[in-house]
């Protein structure tokens, strides 16, 4: 058994997810499919679009998230849509590496749902490997639902909070 | 160092100067019986009825009809004396035990008629059945040369006129709250039958900030929410504290080192030290009821999770489910032989049951909804669990076999159940539909008696000590 010596800090990708996520709370109840929908950008290579290979773009246009039916770890096809672009992105900008962070709304045990954010991660790593991502530059992690992004007590921030993100490691230096 | 050491304090029995002592412990047995028959009738009922509660196989979700019914009992607790205030502090803490276990209705001192001035002698019996005090505690606090604190107490019976209990304390004076709850335990267990739970702490996650950006940490407290204090800075998250039955130790799970993993915490000492070398995430652990080992979810690299355990001392590990599913919130019988988990291998989460070494793992939760979080009784008799039908968040009770379902609480959101060291109360979180953040509840197994267990912030996952040594 080893000692723990010190604690470590969050990384900084993760509260600039958060940051960004704030936005979707006040959108209306139509769940949201990418990052475009929840008003942080125009969709794919539109006008004002970002740096290309930035993790602006990955964000703003590829889209950094995909969204869950209830207690379901099972890829949408809107989901799909998105993870099929962000393997195409990452194919292209080949230095990246990634975290995938697997989340849940708050409607259900926090044990079960730390698994469920797991299963969901997992599942989103799964579909990027399938799409030619090598599988070592993906690491993942289930927040359950410790970490929502929005926070109403209905649907419409159930929706946005079960996401699996992808984060870029190293993004933004 | 946390501080947390569990001091020794020296017991010893003292008996009424009326009837000579060991006539008088026989005689107070039978009064004690007596008494329960004839004015605890009621409150007997009330905690009688988990064992003896007959509801259909397979029940139908039951909200208890009782809750409000039971009369508490009418007591007395003076203020001991003492010469500065610690003598009505202790009483306070006492009678405040008491008024919480929902069985007792402490009397409010302003309609006493006898000022005890010497707890040795009987006091007035008469003076308190006038305000239908079914017992009066008396008591003194004084110093002893060396420094510690000396308390006697003793429980009259105002109806037969006789001493049912003489105790008297040797403690440092920081744990003077301890002493009150000692002999809060005392009179619970000679009303009841059953061991008190009122000498025992609470850990649990508190919560502060925003929602959307929480900041959690470990704490500890008595179960009444005195001597808070931290267990950890919050820079990481922590979730899931768990009491070791035997020592001063928990384990939790904590995103400190960047991975979620399962870690053990030395009360007595701070030291933190990983369990297991596991890759990738482990969590929603306990102890077995030796403390020996600790039993866990491992999550696969499939995104699955099964449960495993690793023996503390020696380090090995054995895995006890093996399925394409979510396996987790693993708990052990109090007899250590089986153990019960959530698994949503039938499509959703239910509750299982499986021998200790993962044999003949079956379902047992078979309602209308979703089960998870199965936490066994320490007494051995009950699974609480948390429920969710309807679109509410429940919790309740069931046997071992999953029949006789009862629901004592339901809400917005609310999960988590922890049991009281004598199995009697459960404690739980609760947020509410709009509320910022979550609170702690206790309520007995009736379902008549919910409190709120006061806490400096937000709070969840509270896990409750076994008595102190």
């Amino acid at each position: 058994m080893r000692r723990i010596a010190a604690l470590t800090r969050s990384p900084a990708a993760i509260v600039l997810v958060a940051v960004l996520a704030i936005a979707g709370c006040r959108s209306n109840t139509q769940v949201p499919n990418t990052a475009a929908d929840l008003g942080l950008g125009s969709g794919m290579a539109g006008p004002g679009a970002a740096t290309p290979g930035s993790s602006q773009e990955f964000t703003v246009s590829v889209g950094d998230r995909i969204f869950f039916d209830t207690d379901s770890s099972v890829i949408r096809a809107d989901a799909q849509a998105t993870l099929a672009r962000q393997a195409q992105w990452l194919s292209q900008y080949s230095s990246y590496s990634i975290t995938i962070e697997g989340h849940a709304d708050e409607r259900g045990t926090r044990e079960y749902n730390l698994a469920l954010g797991a299963r969901r991660a997992a599942a989103a790593r799964d579909f990027l490997v399938s799409r030619g991502v090598a599988a070592n530059r993906i690491r993942t992690i289930s927040y359950g639902k410790e970490r929502p992004v929005a926070v109403c007590d209905d649907i419409s921030c159930w929706s946005q909070n079960r996401r699996a993100v992808t984060v870029l490691n190293g993004a933004g230096s | 160092m946390l501080g947390l050491t569990s001091s020794s304090i020296l017991t010893h029995r003292i008996c009424s100067d009326l009837p000579p002592p060991h006539r008088l412990k026989v005689k107070g047995h039978e009064l004690m019986q007596k008494f329960l028959k004839a004015t605890m009738v009621i409150a007997s009922l009330a905690l009688g009825l988990m064992v003896t509660v007959t509801l259909p196989a397979r029940a139908l979700v039951e909200i208890d009809i009782n809750r409000g019914v039971v009369e508490p009992v009418p007591v007395a607790i003076t203020d001991f004396l003492s010469g500065d205030g610690k003598g009505a502090e202790i009483a306070g803490v006492v009678a405040a035990d008491l008024r919480r276990s929902g069985l007792f209705a402490p009397i409010d001192k302003a309609a006493f008629i006898e000022k005890i001035s010497n707890p040795d002698v009987a006091p007035r019996f008469e003076d308190w059945r006038v305000i239908n005090a079914q017992a009066v505690v008396t008591g003194r606090v004084t110093q002893e040369p060396d420094g510690r604190l000396r308390t006697e107490f003793r429980l009259w019976d105002t109806f037969a006129g006789v001493q049912l209990v003489g105790e008297q304390f040797f403690a440092a004076p920081r744990d003077w709250r301890r002493i009150a709850h000692i002999i809060a335990d005392t009179i619970y267990e000679q009303f009841t039958g059953e061991k008190g739970y009122f000498d025992s702490r609470i850990v649990y996650v508190e919560e502060s900030g925003p929602r959307d950006n929480r900041v959690k940490r470990l704490a500890i407290m008595d179960q009444d929410g005195a001597n808070h204090r931290y267990l950890s800075d919050g820079r990481s998250i922590v979730m899931t504290p768990r009491f070791s039955p035997q020592r001063q130790e928990i384990t939790y799970m904590s995103y400190e080192s960047g991975e979620p993993q399962v870690y053990l915490l030395q009360l007595e000492t701070g030291q933190r030290e990983l369990v297991g070398n596991f890759p990738g995430m482990t969590f929603a652990p306990r102890f077995s009821p030796n403390g020996d080992k600790v039993i866990m979810s491992l999550l696969r690299n499939d995104g699955n999770s099964n449960i495993f355990t690793m023996d503390l001392r020696t380090r090995n590990t054995a895995r006890l489910t093996d399925t394409n599913a979510i396996d987790t919130s693993p708990s052990y019988s109090p007899d250590g032989s089986q153990v019960v988990f959530t698994s949503d291998r039938g499509g959703r989460a239910q509750i299982y049951l499986m021998g200790a070494d993962g044999s003949n793992q079956r379902r047992i939760s078979f309602g209308d909804g979703t089960y998870s979080t199965p936490v066994w009784s320490p007494r051995g008799d009950l699974i609480a669990f948390t429920k969710q039908s309807g679109g509410e968040f429940q919790i309740g009770v069931m046997r071992t076999d999953g029949s006789g379902e009862r629901i004592l609480s339901a809400g917005y959101l609310q999960e988590g159940p922890t049991w009281s060291p004598n199995g009697r109360v459960i404690m739980f979180f609760r947020q509410d539909a709009g509320a910022q953040g979550p609170k702690l509840y206790s309520i007995d197994l009736t379902g008549r008696n919910e409190q709120p267990v006061p806490t400096p912030h937000y709070g969840s996952d509270p896990a409750w000590s076994p008595l102190l040594k």
